[in-house]
């Protein structure tokens, strides 16, 4: 049996994704700045695919910048942000710990240059409430980002709620929704966000190819200067095929958001129940409040690398947040800052079903994981001494 | 290239020495669970000869297949040939392991070495080899790989 269940990472191209793409990579290949027809062609799509696109976000097709990727567009709204806001002597920016590395590796270098940047800490729970948004809001905030949904544990921010704090302080709301756009609802005029970044190969576009959403009339800073393409925000000849597979794929996810979630999160939820009755493991990030495909978890006493290996032996692609697989000294910085000690943080799996799994493969999943996490347990000195007392066990039962 | 070479790959699956060595008389440890990994030794040395030797390991799966391979490399051998083995040589006959993971070696070596060292203190005796450098697994400030 081969169960892809990282979709987290990436997904699998739809069809109609495909079939939106290849007209612009065999046909009207011209370039969208040329005057003649096959350029023109291409231009027509392109302010085809930034109308579909602002129908799905609902906003306009103005407000709609096409970026090389959801990496991209956060570090442009970002730095959009800070510049306005140094502009006023506004250098205060809020964001969360858990953020991906594509927003605090931009935060970090911005407080480098002198800005005071604030994380919030997303408790066990791994969310951030409005009220912790509004008592860090100072005079001199010019930017809130916060995640959507974050992309390990698969915790939904409560973005609206924030975005009303946002807008009622006068503060810009950025959100990457990189892992919610596509997946759960998203609307920016109706949850006040500001700015939103979002990456087509996370709903079955393509990658290399994102969107960057601001709000009209805010400013946005050049990171990659060249041509006029897209109003001279972002230098480089568009991508033309992959907008309009990102432009198909959106569509289409957006289309089959409520039917395949239906199916979807009993299948979740079924996952982490039979992945619950492992001893000494546990969920990681709220039950609730979370996407429709995550599931992740933190077993004692093994580590995730060999996990994912053994797992790949048995047909299942997972991922993990152990320093092993993160290729850094530590662990997970999101399973960190929901208060995962390191020991456990390491025998972490994340599994990010979609919406075509079966009940049977999640049997599967269940029964391999099972097997997988014994053998290792088995063969782990680590473990052992968790059994014998040697150490103490991590998993108490206030966390259950 | 893949992560792993064929031989890491087979011994990750295919563990030798697995378990736990119920009349050993040397046991050592190498590494912590902060960190990620944990190497647990086994010796049984009789008239100077590794009689037997077996491995437990909580790491990833270079961490697993360097212990695997460790033991493979001193079992029936002299003493004084495990107590020279070196982190090098559990990875060439591994076919090499990534940059990022020789530490993984390092830990055979030193886990090794924490087991012979027991041994010579069970029977009394001074221990002849270099001491452990103590390796703990973390990487950070680390010379030992080089």
């Amino acid at each position: 049996m081969n169960i892809y269940a990282d979709n987290g990472a990436t997904t699998k191209m739809s069809q109609r994704a495909i079939d939106a793409m290849i007209p612009y990579m065999a046909e009207f290949y011209g370039n969208p700045s040329s005057l003649y027809s096959i350029g023109q062609k291409a231009k027509e799509a392109l302010d085809d695919a930034r109308e579909r696109v602002a129908k799905c976000l609902n906003c306009s097709p103005q407000e709609i910048t096409f970026t090389g990727g959801g990496s991209e567009a956060d570090n442009q709204a970002i730095v959009s942000a800070a510049m306005a806001g140094a502009k006023k002597g506004k250098m205060h920016i809020i964001s969360t710990a858990f953020e991906h590395h594509a927003v605090l590796h931009i935060l970090k270098k911005l407080a480098g240059e002198g800005y005071e940047v604030t994380l919030l800490d997303p408790g066990e729970k791994g969310i951030v409430t409005a009220e912790q948004v509004r008592a860090a809001i100072t005079p001199e905030t010019c930017l809130v980002t916060i995640m959507f949904v974050n992309n390990e544990i698969g915790t939904i921010m409560p973005v609206a709620e924030i975005g009303a704090v946002c807008r009622e302080k006068g503060v810009t709301f950025h959100t990457d929704a990189v892992q919610a756009v596509g997946h759960i609802p998203v609307d920016v005029k109706a949850m006040n966000i500001d700015m939103l970044s979002l990456a087509a190969h996370k709903f079955h576009g393509p990658k290399g190819c994102g969107v960057l959403y601001v709000r009209r009339g805010l400013p946005i800073y050049n990171i990659i200067e060249g041509g006029a393409q897209e109003r001279g925000k972002r230098g480089g000849t568009e991508n033309v095929a992959a907008i309009m597979g990102l432009a198909a794929a959106l569509e289409e996810s957006c289309e089959n958001m409520e039917e395949d979630n239906k199916r979807l999160i009993p299948l979740r939820d079924r996952l982490i129940e039979g992945l619950s009755k492992i001893p000494y493991s546990i969920l990681n990030g709220d039950a609730e409040r979370r996407a429709p495909g995550n599931v992740n978890f933190c077993f004692e006493g093994i580590e995730g690398e060999s996990l994912l290996l053994l797992l790949d032996d048995k047909g299942i692609s997972a991922s993990s947040g152990s320093a092993c697989t993160s290729g850094s000294l530590d662990p997970s910085h999101v399973l960190l800052s929901i208060g995962r000690p390191h020991e456990l943080a390491h025998g972490s799996l994340r599994l990010t079903i979609g919406a075509d799994i079966t009940e049977e493969e999640v049997d599967y999943i269940i029964k391999s994981v099972g097997e997988v996490v014994a053998y290792l347990r088995s063969i782990s000195p680590f473990w052992h001494d968790l059994e014998s007392g040697k150490r103490q066990h991590m998993i108490s039962e206030h966390w259950r | 290239m893949a992560l792993y070479s064929n031989t890491v790959m087979d011994h990750f699956r295919n563990p030798r020495n697995l378990g736990v060595l119920e009349d050993a008389n040397g046991i050592g440890e190498a590494g912590n669970p902060v960190c990620g990994d944990i190497m647990k030794i086994y010796l049984k040395i009789e008239n100077g000869i590794i009689e037997d030797v077996s491995f437990e390991t909580f790491g990833c799966g270079s961490a697993i297949a360097s212990s695997s391979m460790a033991t493979e490399l001193i079992k029936g051998k002299p003493v004084e040939e495990a107590l020279a083995l070196t982190n090098k040589a559990v990875a060439e006959a591994l076919d090499g392991l990534p940059a990022h993971k020789m530490h993984c070696s390092v830990l055979a070596e030193e886990a090794i070495k924490e087991a012979l060292k027991d041994y010579y203190a069970k029977q009394g005796l001074p221990f002849p080899g270099e001491e452990p450098e103590g390796c703990d697994g973390c990487c950070e400030g680390c010379t030992l790989h080089q």
